[in-house]
């Protein structure tokens, strides 16, 4: 069933790979390229995914309890080894490098096809990634990897036990719910923001990143499942009313329209 | 055919799967949606879903259904799909289609688009709308690749009331049977109960008014600014899913997807981007107030009234000025 062997054991190191993605940062104003199907990429400054960020912290913690291996993945151009980088820097112990041009605007689909092959030589036994991009938002790239893998999956994840060649999760249910599941290892999670508290990179961890090894390999030609047929600022489902003045000047007509126009106060 | 796969839980189907019923009846290619529901001793269910006269249920029990997993739903919702041969199948975005619905497309080289807020047809081919980039950006995508294609409707983005029945005169659609054969099937999973951490301390749902904080307030002492401004408003105080997660506020002050649904008379946004997840939550509220510096935050598109400027500056003076009308 799965091309990975056997856990190897109880008490034994866990070795985990964790997929992370990179992607605009939380202050960028997007524009349009002229095709009008894409951003226009020479705009973008980039970060660490936040949820994959806190994957990775998870991994990291997993490591320091059980000992083992932290292989940090990605799937995109050059630049993505800025944050294979500082996955390196904040303690990953080396990288994968997936080397494809177009892949950063590919869907979910499409990019756990770039990354299986990679991984499938890993033999890890757990993948761990966020559970959704700040990006394209599919929230679906860990389970397509999961069924590719032969390996079981839980989604949105709060809380990781690792025993006796098996795992124990906290899954998050929707409005304040949750649910433990037990599964065999190979296993893959995606994680939840806030699962833990993430650490930063130290100037010693960035100093030792340098040293460390981030191996490429071709994606190869991962196929589409979507295509982006038009992008576009989204119109408002609502007449907004936008305010301007000084803050007194703000304050003093907003509190105004709330008590005569909205009758909220 | 389009077959719409049908949430429940503790004997109520979601809210969520009747907008998603909603969303594809306008677009179904030929005018035909069968519903499907899946689990062990729901054979009353199946008789609530098929009074709504949308369509044949189809029905598939099997004790390996009783508590959601992924395994379990992968196999018989992908041997529904077989045995049924659909063009189109919907769900409801939800958590539980998150954990299953990815690997069962791609189990049958098939296309999912997923947080789907809009649909339309070109051509005879379907347009599937959905925002990107934290919702600063739309995109209308098309799906590519084998059939079915597999929809997940954002929840909230239609609206459940809006379904049509077939059957004038209130006839109940017919409920079938489809009887999947589990030997041979490993479920993988094994999974608990449902529980909830602890009381809600905190029922947000019921207050009249509410100031949330997000990202943009930047420190935990500066929580303060918007507890100033929530005692001005007789508002409780609420929070965006990130404040919560560094621990600045308690989680059951959270609204969004993993937190609370409110709706408010007056919902004040403070520094809040305004992220799908956080937006399922309050967009039901009767006014929205949305304070941010970036004009362009996906906030101002459910806002009544938007300000963009300094909170640090705007909280203080819109405090003072609710002070000075009580006085």
């Amino acid at each position: 069933m799965s091309f990975f062997p056997a856990f190897r054991g109880a008490g034994r190191d866990v070795k985990i790979a964790v997929c992370i993605k990179q992607v605009p940062t939380r202050e960028w104003q997007p524009r349009i390229d002229e095709a009008g199907t894409w951003v226009r990429e020479q705009d973008v400054s980039y970060e660490l995914n936040e949820p994959d960020a806190y994957a990775l912290e998870e991994a990291l913690r997993l490591r320091e309890r059980h000992g083992g291996e932290v292989v940090v993945c990605s799937a995109g151009p050059a630049r993505v080894q800025q944050v294979l980088r500082e996955a390196l820097a904040r303690g990953a112990d080396r990288a994968i490098h997936v080397d494809g041009q177009g892949i950063g605007a590919l869907d979910a689909a499409a990019v756990a096809e770039a990354l299986e092959a990679a991984l499938r030589e890993e033999h890890v036994d757990l993948v761990l990634t966020g559970l959704q991009s700040d990006d394209q938002g599919h929230a679906q790239m860990g389970v397509v990897l999961a069924e590719r893998l032969g390996i079981p999956h839980s989604t949105i994840i709060m809380q990781v036990e690792v025993t006796d060649g098996r795992v124990r999760v906290k899954r998050e249910l929707e409005a304040g719910w949750f649910q433990w599941i037990e599964m065999p290892l190979p296993a893959l999670l995606t994680i939840q923001s806030g699962i833990n508290q993430l650490r930063y990179a130290t100037l010693k961890g960035i100093m030792a990143a340098k040293k460390k090894e981030i191996r490429q390999v071709a994606a190869g030609a991962p196929r589409p499942r979507h295509e982006v047929v038009s992008l576009a600022v989204p119109t408002r489902s609502k007449e907004t009313a936008m305010l301007t003045g000084s803050p007194a000047e703000v304050a003093a007509e907003l509190v105004r329209r709330l008590s005569d126009e909205a009758r909220a106060l | 055919m389009t077959l719409v796969v049908v949430e429940h839980s503790a004997g109520v189907i979601s809210r969520a799967s009747w907008e998603a019923v909603a969303a594809v009846q306008s677009v179904a290619p030929d005018g035909e949606i069968s519903l499907l529901l899946l689990g062990s001793g729901i054979g009353e269910l199946a008789a609530v879903a098929a009074a709504r006269g949308v369509g044949p249920v189809h029905v598939v029990e099997d004790a390996a259904l009783g508590a959601y997993t992924p395994d379990a739903y992968i196999f018989a919702v992908g041997a529904a799909v077989a045995a049924l041969r659909p063009r189109l199948v919907a769900m409801a975005h939800s958590y539980q289609a998150r954990d299953y619905a990815p690997a069962l497309a791609a189990r049958l080289g098939a296309p999912l688009v997923s947080d789907v807020v809009g649909l339309r047809l070109e051509n005879g081919e379907l347009r599937f709308r959905r925002p990107m980039f934290q919702g600063k950006l739309a995109a209308e995508v098309r799906a590519v690749g084998d059939a079915p294609t597999f929809v997940a409707l954002q929840i909230g983005a239609f609206r459940a009331d809006g379904v049509k029945s077939r059957t004038d005169g209130g006839a109940s659609s017919p409920v079938e049977r489809l009887t999947v054969d589990f030997t041979g099937f490993t479920n993988r999973q094994t999974a608990e109960p449902p529980f909830r951490e602890a009381r809600q301390a905190v029922d947000l749902s019921q207050a009249e008014r509410i100031v949330a904080v997000g990202r943009g307030i930047k420190a935990q002492e500066h929580i303060a600014v918007a507890e100033r401004l929530a005692v001005a408003l007789g508002a409780e105080l609420a929070a965006s899913r990130p404040i919560c997660d560094n621990g600045w506020l308690p989680m059951d002050r959270q609204v969004g997807s993993s937190g609370q649904t409110v709706a408010p008379k007056l919902y004040v946004a403070v520094g809040i981007s305004g992220a799908i997840q956080h937006l399922v939550g309050m967009k039901g509220a009767r006014t929205i107030v949305a304070i941010n510096k970036d004009p362009d935050a996906p906030i101002f598109e459910v806002a009544d009234y938007g300000v963009v400027g300094d909170l640090f500056e705007v909280l203080p003076a819109f405090t003072s000025e609710l002070s000075k009308r009580s006085r």
